[in-house]
C-alpha cells in the first residue's frame, strides 16, 4: 500500500506526514509539543480538554482552476480562521501552515491551563502523580503564577474513593479529560467506568461487581494525565523521583509483555532494596504500552517470606537446612550412580539460559529432556510461527486470524487486545470454540463445536474436507484460504496434552495447505501458560504423554521450576516412587515436599537472563535488586546443573548469563548470532513515551534497554509435519450419569507466582467445576460433587455458570484438583 | 397577519383532528409527493424557498438536506422537538394544536431524503405531547399515511418518538444524537457532520420542529409564493416568541423582517405601565444584550438585520422583554445559572468556565464583591470565548459580555451596595 | 427474565420495536422512565436489569441515569412539583411563587412535605415562558404541566392529590 504523503509547515518548519495524521503527531515527529490532556495516541481523538488549541491557516484555493491562489511573492495565500482549533482532532491537508507558539496561542493555553486549575487541589506534594505529572509540568510550564479563584469557593470533593479493591479514584485531582473511560470503552471493551452527572459534577463511577471489573484496569493509572486514579498497590507508595528503573519480562503468559520494575531502598524493609511498582515498558512489537493486572500486581511472591532461603536435604525422613556444598555433593553422588536413568522434568517460567544448562547436564547423562505443560505443538510451533517481521501490531485489511480452543481474554490478554485492534484496521478474526468466549463479538465467523471435537472442527477446513462441511465452515475455510496472511492460535480450553498436541498439528496443517507458511505475518501460535514454555520447546525439552510412567521409572528426577505433584494426583504418586528427587525452586511446593534435595533459586528480578516468548522473540530480562537481596543463599537456576556439572566434569557457564547465551547460540541454529548485545538494541517507535512529555504517552516506560530479535526460521517441507497424527486416548466412563469434566484456563489462577499477592484475592479463581444449571438439574448435582480421576474420587465444590455449556463440566486449572467425569 | 400558515389552529378549530386536518388538505401534499413527485423535486422547491432553519443557527434547510451522501444507507431525519432556550415555546403550540403539519413536514423530509425511518426527539418535559404524537402517529398509520409500501408506491416510513430526560444541551444536534442512541448527550466533534455521520453513524437531517412546519405548505403552494414573505435572504413567517416584560406574551406569527417595535408594542401591548424597556434577548438566554434604544425598536428582526445593525443573532427568534425596573447584574447571574446548570461537562472551558463566572455572579448578587469581581467576571467570559467544543459554552457568556460592556452601572451598583 | 421485563413485557417490546435491533442501546431512556414510573426513582437493582436488556454495562446504564435530570436515583416524594424560576419566568414572578409555595408546604427548595407525597424543586425553562407562573408535576411516571398558576390553583392541586393517595390507601 502506498502511502500519500501530505506536507505542510509547523511553526515555520516544513513537515511531511502520511495523510491522515493529525497535526497533534505531525507536530510530536517534527519535535515540536503541543500540550494535551485529552488526547492519546492511542485512542480516538474527542477534542474535549481544548488544551491543544492552535492557529491553523490553509491555502486558498481558486474555485476555478483548483489551484492555490498565490502572493506577490509567488506563494500560496494563507487563509487562518478566527477562532483557534483543536490540534489533536483536525487531520493535515496540504499547504496547512500550523501556528503552535503565537501570542495567541500561548494565551490560550494558559487560558485553559487555569479552567483545569480553578478546580484542581494543588495537592502535588502528597500526590503519586507528582514528579511524573504532565498537569505539574504545564502548569510550571505555562500555569498562571497566583489564583484568581477564591480558594473557598473551589470545588472540594471526596479523595479516596475505591473503585474497586485495585484502583482508587482522587476525585478532586480528576480534570474529566476522559482517558480512562474511553480507554475502558474503546481499547479494551470494559466499559465498567463511565461518567455520571454532568457540568461542574461531572464524575466518574462505576457500577460493576467488583469495582472496576477490568484486567485491565491498572493501565488507566497510567494514562491519567493526572494523580486521580492510583493503584491499591503503589499508592503512597512512593515519590518516582526516588526510585530506580530496571527492564524485565513478564513470564506469567506467553505474550512475554516488556516492562520495568520500579525499586528504593527501605528503612522499614531492614535497608534492603524493594520493588514499589510494576511499569509497562514500551515495546509496539510486544505489548505496545500496557500491560494486564496479573503483570503488574502479581509480582509479590517475588518478595514473599515463604520464599526458600538455604538448600534443603532429607535426612530421617524430614526436609532440614544444609550447606550448598552437602546438597550439591549428595545430588552428583546420585547423578553418576543414575546414569541415563535420569529425567529432567523443567517448566516454563525458567529462562533461556536456565534450560540450556539443565538440558546441557541432561544430555551428558544421557537423561530425558522433559518440557512440563499442559500443552503440546510447540515443536511445531518452531516450524510454522510468523517469521522475522511479523508483528500482530500491523495485522489489517487482508489478513486472517483464526483462534482455536482458546479464551485469549484470559489466556494471552495482550494478544487478545492486539487482535481486537487489528480487527478494527480491517482483519478478519475466526473463532472456534467450545464456549462463547470475548473473542467472539470481534469475529466475522464463530464456529462452535462440542468438547472434543477440537481437531475435528480444524480439520474440516482443511481443503481436502471442506466441501462436505457444514456452511459456517465452508465459509470461515473460504475467507482463510483467500487471506493474504493467516495466523492460526492455539490453546489450551478444554485440552489435556494428547488432545492439544493432535490440534497443533491439524493447525500447522492446515497453514501448510492453505500456503500460509513462510510469509511475514502467517503461521502458527500457541498460548502457552508460562513464559518461557516456547524457549523449552527451542531447547530440546519435550512434552511427553506418559509422564507419570517415566518418573517412576526414572532412578533419579530432577525438576525445576515445575510442581507436577501439586497439580495432578497420579504425577503426585510418581514422584513419590520415583528413586531420587532433586527440586529447585522458590517454593516449598507439593513436590519440593517430596523432594531428597531442594535448592532455593533466584526470581527474575533478582538476576539476569532471558525468554522466548510465544511468538519467538527472545527478550533480556536485567536484575532489578541488587545482589544476595531477598534470598541471599538462593542461586540463579541455571547456575546449579553448572555446579553440579562441575563436579562431575562437564563443562558449564555458571556466573554469566550472557555466556551461557553465546553457548546457545553457538548449539542451537534458530539462536545463531544472537547475544545480549543485539537484545539490547532499540529502535524509536511511535508514539513516543517517557521524557518530558508526559502529557503525550502517559507513564508508561521508554524502552532504552532491547526490544528483543526473533528467533530464525528453521522450516520448510512437507516433512515439517511430523510426527504423524497422533492418536488420542478414550476414557472409559464410570457410570452412565457422569459428566465429561474439561480443564479451562483462567487468567487469575492460583500458581505459586500469583497466590502471594493478597491484592488479588479477591479475584483469584475459585477451587470449584462449572456446570450449567440446566445440566446441574439434569444430572442431580447439589453443590458439591464426585470428582473422579483415574479410579479415584474426590468431592469438589459446583458452582452454576450460564457461560458454561451444557452436558460438560468445566474446571479451571492451577485450583489443585484434577479429574475427568464428575457424578453426584 | 390575516391567515396564519403556522399556527393554522387559531384559524381553523380542532385542527389537531386528523379529519379536520385532512379536510383542510391534509396530507394531500404528502401523498403528491410520494405518487407524482421524485425525491429531489421536494428537494428543490424547499431549496428555492429559501427556508432557514428556525432551530437557532438559520441554516438553509433545503441546501441541508442535499449534503446527504447518496452512497451511504439508510438516510435518517431526526426532528428536533427539544425546546429547551428559556423563552422559546413556539415548537410546543405547533405540536401541541397542529401536530399533523409538523408530522407531513417530517415526512416530506424523510420522503425528500429517502429516509425510511424518523424519530421525534422530544424534551422531557413534553410527555404529554410525547403521547398525543405516538397517539397521532398511530392514527396516520391506520390511515395508510404511515407504514410499509405508500399509496401503493415503493416508499416505506415509519416515524417514532424519543423522549429526553432534562438536558438543555440535547438540543445541539449531535448531542441529541448521542443521547438518542442511549448515551450521555453530550455534543460529538465536528466534521463529520450529521450529514454523513449523524444517528447510528448513517447520514441524517436534524431539523427544528417550526422548520418542519414550513414544509407543507411550501411544497404545496411553491417557493415564489412562500418567498413573498420575509425578505430576500429571510424569506417567510416566523413564530416570535414573546415573553418577559410585556403585557401580552406569547407566540406571534409574523413575516421575517417585522420590527421589534411592531412586536413589543402592536402585537405585545407594550410594557406594564409606567416602565420603559430597557433591554431585549432576541435569542432567549443565549442571547447578547440589546439596549432597547429607538435604533434598535425599529431593526427589522431578519437573521442578517439584527446582526449586522445591533450585533446580535436572531437565533431562534425568542423576544424576552426587559424593562427598566431589572437590574443586568441580577439577569446575568440568571443566565449563568441556566448555562452552568446545563453545560454537559465535556469541554474544560465551558465546564469551569461557567462554574467560575456561577461564583463570581452570585457574589456580585449578593452583596459580597469587590470591584475587580466585574473586570473578573468579564475577563473569565473572554477566556470561555472561542475556545469551547460546542455553541452552549458561547452561548454562556452572550448575555455576560454584552451586559457587563453595555449596563456597566447595574454593576456597580450592585458591588457599591 | 427479570422483574422489569415481569412487570411490563409489552411496553418493553414495544419500546425495543422503535430502534433497529443492533442499536438497541437506544431504549435506555425509555427503559429507565419504565422503571423510574412505580416508586418514582431508579433503585439500583432496575439499572442492572435494564443493562441486561440492552446487554450494556450497569455502568453504562447507570451513567446515564445520572446525566439527565428527570431521572432521579434517590426516593423523593411520590409527585416532584418542579417549578420554573428561569429567566423568563423569572421576571414574570416565579421567585416569589416558589417562595411562597414552600411556606404554604412549609419545605424548603428541594425538601418533601412530612406526609412524604411533595417534593418542591425548582428547574430551568420549561417552555411555557408565556404563562408563568409555571410547574410541572412529575410523578405516577407521568410529566404534567400546570400554567398561569397561583398559589391557590397549586394549593388546591397539592389537596386533590392528597384525597387521591389517601383513597388508594383506604381502598388497599
Ligand atoms: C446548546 C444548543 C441548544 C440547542 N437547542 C435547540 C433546541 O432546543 N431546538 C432546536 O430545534 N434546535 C436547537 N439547537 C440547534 C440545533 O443544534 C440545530 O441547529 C437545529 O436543530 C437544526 O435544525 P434547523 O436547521 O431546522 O434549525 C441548539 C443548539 C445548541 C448549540
Ligand atoms: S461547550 Fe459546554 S455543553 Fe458544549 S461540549 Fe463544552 S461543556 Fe459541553
Ligand atoms: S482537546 Fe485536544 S488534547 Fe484535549
Amino acid at each position: 500500500m502506498v502511502v500519500k504523503m501530505v506536507s505542510l509547515t509547523i511553526d515555520g518548519r516544513a513537515v511531511a506526514v502520511p495523510a491522515g495524521t493529525l497535526v497533534v503527531d505531525a507536530a510530536k515527529k517534527a519535535g515540536i509539543d503541543i500540550p494535551v490532556f485529552c488526547y492519546h495516541p492511542k485512542l480516538d481523538p474527542v477534542g474535549m480538554c481544548r488544551q491543544c488549541l492552535v492557529e491553523i491557516g490553509r491555502p486558498l484555493i481558486d474555485r476555478a482552476t483548483n489551484q492555490f491562489i498565490l502572493d506577490a511573492d509567488g506563494k500560496p495565500k494563507i487563509s487562518f480562521g478566527p477562532k483557534l482549533e483543536t490540534a489533536c482532532t483536525t487531520p493535515v491537508s496540504e499547504g496547512m501552515v500550523v501556528v503552535t507558539d503565537s501570542d495567541k496561542v500561548v494565551a490560550a493555553r494558559k487560558d485553559v491551563l487555569e479552567f483545569i486549575l480553578t478546580s484542581h487541589p494543588l495537592d502535588c506534594p502528597i500526590c503519586d502523580k507528582g514528579g511524573e505529572c504532565p498537569l505539574q509540568n504545564l502548569t510550571m510550564r505555562y500555569g498562571p503564577p497566583v489564583s484568581r479563584f477564591l480558594f473557598d469557593e473551589k470545588m472540594h470533593l471526596a479523595k479516596h474513593v475505591p473503585l474497586g479493591e485495585l484502583i482508587y479514584l482522587d476525585r478532586e485531582r480528576c480534570i474529566q479529560c476522559g482517558r480512562c473511560v474511553r480507554f475502558q470503552s474503546e481499547l479494551v471493551d470494559d466499559p465498567v467506568i463511565g461518567f455520571s452527572q454532568r457540568g461542574r459534577a461531572l464524575q466518574i463511577v462505576t457500577f460493576s461487581n467488583p469495582g472496576f471489573d477490568s484486567i485491565w484496569s491498572g493501565n488507566t493509572t497510567d494514562i491519567c494525565p493526572v494523580g486521580a486514579l492510583t493503584t491499591a498497590d503503589f499508592r503512597f507508595g512512593a515519590r518516582p523521583w526516588e526510585m530506580n528503573a530496571s527492564a524485565s519480562i513478564c513470564n506469567h503468559c506467553a505474550v512475554g509483555c516488556n516492562l520495568t520494575y520500579n525499586v528504593r531502598r527501605e528503612a522499614k524493609a531492614g535497608g534492603k532494596t524493594v520493588i514499589k511498582r510494576v511499569m509497562p515498558r514500551q515495546n509496539e512489537m510486544v505489548n505496545e504500552i500496557w500491560l494486564c493486572d496479573k503483570g503488574r500486581l502479581a509480582y509479590h511472591y517475588m518478595e514473599s517470606d515463604q520464599r526458600l532461603e538455604q538448600p534443603l536435604v532429607r535426612k530421617g525422613g524430614e526436609l532440614v537446612p544444609a550447606g550448598w556444598d552437602e546438597a550439591l555433593n549428595l545430588v552428583t553422588e546420585k547423578l553418576r550412580s543414575a546414569g541415563n536413568r535420569m529425567v529432567m522434568l523443567v517448566g516454563g517460567r525458567l529462562s533461556n539460559e536456565d534450560l540450556f544448562n539443565l538440558g546441557e547436564l541432561t544430555e551428558a547423562q544421557g537423561g530425558q529432556k522433559l518440557l512440563y505443560s499442559y500443552m503440546g505443538g510447540g515443536d511445531l510451533v518452531s516450524r510454522f510461527a510468523p517469521p522475522k517481521g511479523s508483528n500482530l501490531g500491523e495485522l489489517g485489511a487482508g489478513s486472517v486470524v483464526l483462534v482455536v480452543a482458546c479464551d485469549l481474554h484470559q489466556e494471552a490478554p495482550l494478544w487478545w487486545l492486539r487482535l481486537k485492534q487489528a480487527v478494527k484496521r480491517g482483519a478478519k478474526l475466526i473463532v472456534a470454540s467450545a464456549r462463547p468466549t470475548r473473542l467472539d463479538k470481534f469475529a466475522t465467523h464463530v464456529v462452535r463445536y462440542a468438547y472434543g471435537e477440537e481437531t475435528r472442527t480444524v480439520a474440516a477446513f482443511l481443503p481436502v474436507n471442506v466441501a462436505g462441511a457444514p456452511q459456517v465452515i465452508q465459509s470461515a475455510a473460504k475467507t482463510l484460504t483467500e487471506a493474504e496472511d493467516l495466523i492460526v492460535i492455539y490453546g489450551s480450553d478444554g485440552l489435556y496434552l494428547e488432545e492439544s498436541t493432535a490440534l497443533a498439528r491439524t493447525c500447522a496443517e492446515l497453514l501448510l495447505k492453505t500456503n500460509h507458511t513462510g510469509k511475514v505475518n502467517s503461521g502458527l501460535l500457541a498460548a502457552w501458560q508460562n513464559g518461557n514454555l516456547q524457549g523449552g520447546w527451542e531447547l530440546g525439552f519435550r512434552t511427553v504423554p506418559d509422564l507419570a510412567e517415566r518418573l517412576e521409572k526414572a532412578a533419579l528426577v530432577w525438576v525445576a521450576a515445575a510442581d507436577p505433584a501439586g497439580d495432578d494426583p497420579a504425577l503426585a504418586k510418581a514422584v513419590r516412587r520415583t528413586g531420587f528427587l532433586v527440586v529447585q525452586e522458590l517454593f516449598l511446593t507439593e513436590t519440593a515436599r517430596m523432594a531428597d534435595v531442594v535448592f532455593p533459586v533466584l526470581v527474575n528480578a533478582e538476576r539476569e537472563g532471558s525468554y522466548t516468548s510465544g511468538e519467538r522473540r527472545v527478550q533480556r530480562f536485567y536484575p532489578a535488586l541488587p545482589p544476595k537481596g531477598i534470598v541471599p543463599e538462593a542461586r540463579p537456576d541455571f547456575a546449579i546443573p553448572a555446579l553440579v556439572g562441575e563436579k562431575l566434569g562437564i563443562e558449564l557457564e555458571d556466573h554469566s548469563a550472557a555466556l551461557v547465551m553465546e553457548h546457545i547460540a553457538a548449539k542451537f541454529a534458530a539462536f545463531a548470532g544472537i547475544n545480549y548485545q543485539r537484545l539490547a538494541e532499540v529502535a524509536e517507535q511511535w508514539p513516543p513515551v517517557g521524557g518530558s512529555d508526559l502529557y503525550y504517552g502517559g507513564t508508561s516506560y521508554l524502552n532504552r534497554q532491547g526490544l528483543g530479535v526473533t528467533l530464525s526460521d528453521v522450516l520448510q517441507g512437507e516433512s515439517l509435519l511430523n510426527p504423524a497424527p497422533i492418536q488420542t486416548t478414550q476414557r472409559q466412563k464410570p457410570s452412565a450419569d457422569a459428566l465429561p469434566v474439561y480443564p479451562i484456563q483462567l487468567l487469575y489462577d492460583r500458581g505459586t507466582t500469583i497466590l502471594p499477592s493478597a491484592l488479588l484475592h479477591e479475584r483469584l479463581v475459585q477451587p470449584a467445576v462449572w456446570v450449567h444449571p440446566t445440566t446441574a438439574a439434569e444430572h442431580k448435582l447439589q453443590s458439591k460433587a464426585r470428582l473422579i480421576y483415574e479410579g479415584e474420587a474426590v468431592e469438589v465444590a459446583v458452582l452454576l455458570s450460564e457461560q458454561t455449556p451444557p452436558k460438560v463440566a468445566l474446571l479451571p486449572r492451577s485450583v489443585g484438583l484434577l479429574g475427568y467425569w464428575l457424578e453426584a | 397577519m390575516k391567515e396564519h400558515i403556522l399556527l393554522r389552529h387559531r384559524d381553523i378549530p380542532d385542527l389537531h383532528r386528523l379529519e379536520v386536518y385532512q379536510k383542510h388538505g391534509g396530507f394531500e401534499t404528502f401523498r403528491r409527493a410520494v405518487t407524482t413527485l421524485k425525491p429531489e423535486e421536494v428537494l428543490n422547491e424547499v431549496k428555492a424557498s429559501g427556508l432557514r432553519g428556525r432551530g437557532g443557527a438559520g441554516f438553509p434547510t433545503g441546501v441541508k438536506w442535499s449534503f446527504l451522501p447518496n452512497n451511504l444507507w439508510p438516510h435518517y431525519v431526526v426532528a428536533n422537538a427539544d425546546e429547551s432556550e428559556p423563552g422559546t415555546f413556539k415548537d410546543r403550540e405547533i405540536l401541541e394544536s397542529n401536530p399533523y403539519q409538523f408530522l407531513e413536514g417530517l415526512m416530506l423530509a424523510s420522503y425528500a431524503v429517502q429516509a425510511n425511518l424518523s424519530y421525534v426527539y422530544l424534551r422531557g418535559e413534553f410527555w404529554q405531547i410525547a403521547r398525543h404524537l405516538d397517539a397521532c402517529i398511530a392514527e396516520l398509520e391506520a390511515a395508510g399515511l404511515l407504514g410499509e409500501h405508500l399509496f401503493g408506491t415503493d416508499y416505506s416510513l415509519r416515524i417514532y418518538t424519543h423522549l429526553g430526560a432534562g438536558a438543555y444541551i440535547c438540543g445541539e444536534e449531535t448531542a441529541l444524537l448521542e443521547s438518542l442512541e442511549g448515551k450521555l448527550g453530550q455534543p460529538r466533534l465536528r466534521p463529520p457532520f450529521p450529514a454523513v455521520y449523524g444517528l447510528f453513524g448513517k447520514p441524517t437531517v436534524i431539523n427544528n420542529v417550526e422548520t418542519l412546519a414550513n414544509v407543507p405548505p411550501i411544497v404545496e403552494r411553491g417557493a415564489s409564493w412562500y418567498r413573498t414573505y420575509g425578505t430576500e435572504k429571510s424569506p417567510g413567517v416566523k413564530i416570535f416568541c414573546l415573553s418577559g416584560c410585556v403585557n401580552h406574551p406569547g407566540n406571534y406569527e409574523l413575516p421575517l423582517g417585522t420590527t421589534f417595535r411592531e412586536l413589543i408594542f402592536e402585537y405585545g401591548g407594550g410594557v406594564p405601565a409606567g416602565r420603559k424597556v430597557k433591554a431585549i434577548m432576541a435569542a432567549g438566554a443565549s442571547s447578547s444584550l440589546i439596549a432597547a434604544d429607538e435604533n434598535a425598536l425599529d431593526t427589522p428582526m431578519d437573521y442578517e438585520s439584527v446582526q449586522e445593525k445591533l450585533g446580535a443573532p436572531l437565533g431562534s427568534a425568542s423576544v424576552i422583554v426587559i424593562d427598566d425596573s431589572v437590574n443586568i447584574a441580577w439577569l446575568v447571574s440568571k443566565t449563568i445559572e441556566f448555562f452552568k446548570h446545563e453545560s454537559c461537562g465535556k469541554c474544560t472551558p465551558c465546564r469551569e468556565g461557567t462554574f467560575w463566572m456561577n461564583r463570581i455572579a452570585q457574589r456580585i448578587e449578593h452583596g459580597k464583591s469587590a470591584p475587580e469581581d466585574v473586570q473578573l467576571l468579564e475577563a473569565v467570559a473572554s477566556q470561555i470565548q472561542n475556545k469551547c467544543l460546542c455553541a452552549l459554552g458561547e452561548f454562556s457568556i452572550m448575555a455576560v459580555l454584552s451586559g457587563i460592556q453595555k449596563f456597566r452601572t447595574d454593576f456597580e451598583a450592585k458591588v457599591n451596595g | 427474565m427479570n422483574e422489569l421485563q415481569r412487570e411490563y413485557p409489552e411496553e418493553i417490546e414495544r419500546i425495543l420495536a422503535k430502534y433497529p435491533p443492533e442499536n438497541k442501546r437506544s431504549a435506555v431512556m425509555p427503559l429507565l422512565y419504565l422503571a423510574q414510573r412505580r416508586q418514582g426513582y431508579i433503585p439500583p437493582q432496575a439499572i442492572q436489569e435494564i443493562a441486561q436488556i440492552l446487554e450494556l454495562s450497569t455502568t453504562e446504564v447507570a451513567s446515564v441515569a445520572g446525566f439527565y435530570s428527570l431521572f432521579h436515583e434517590q426516593p423523593e416524594g411520590r409527585w416532584r412539583i418542579q417549578v420554573c424560576t428561569d429567566l423568563p419566568c423569572a421576571l414574570r414572578g416565579a421567585d416569589e411563587f416558589l417562595k411562597r409555595l414552600c411556606e404554604a408546604l412549609g419545605v424548603a427548595v428541594g425538601g418533601t412535605t412530612a406526609d412524604g407525597l411533595f417534593t418542591v424543586e425548582e428547574v430551568k425553562c420549561l417552555a411555557a415562558c408565556h404563562r408563568a407562573p409555571v410547574f410541572q408535576l412529575q410523578g405516577d411516571g407521568e410529566i404534567k404541566y400546570y400554567e398561569s398558576q397561583s398559589i391557590d390553583t397549586v394549593l388546591a392541586l397539592v389537596e386533590e392529590l392528597r384525597c387521591k393517595a389517601e383513597s388508594k390507601k383506604e381502598g388497599a
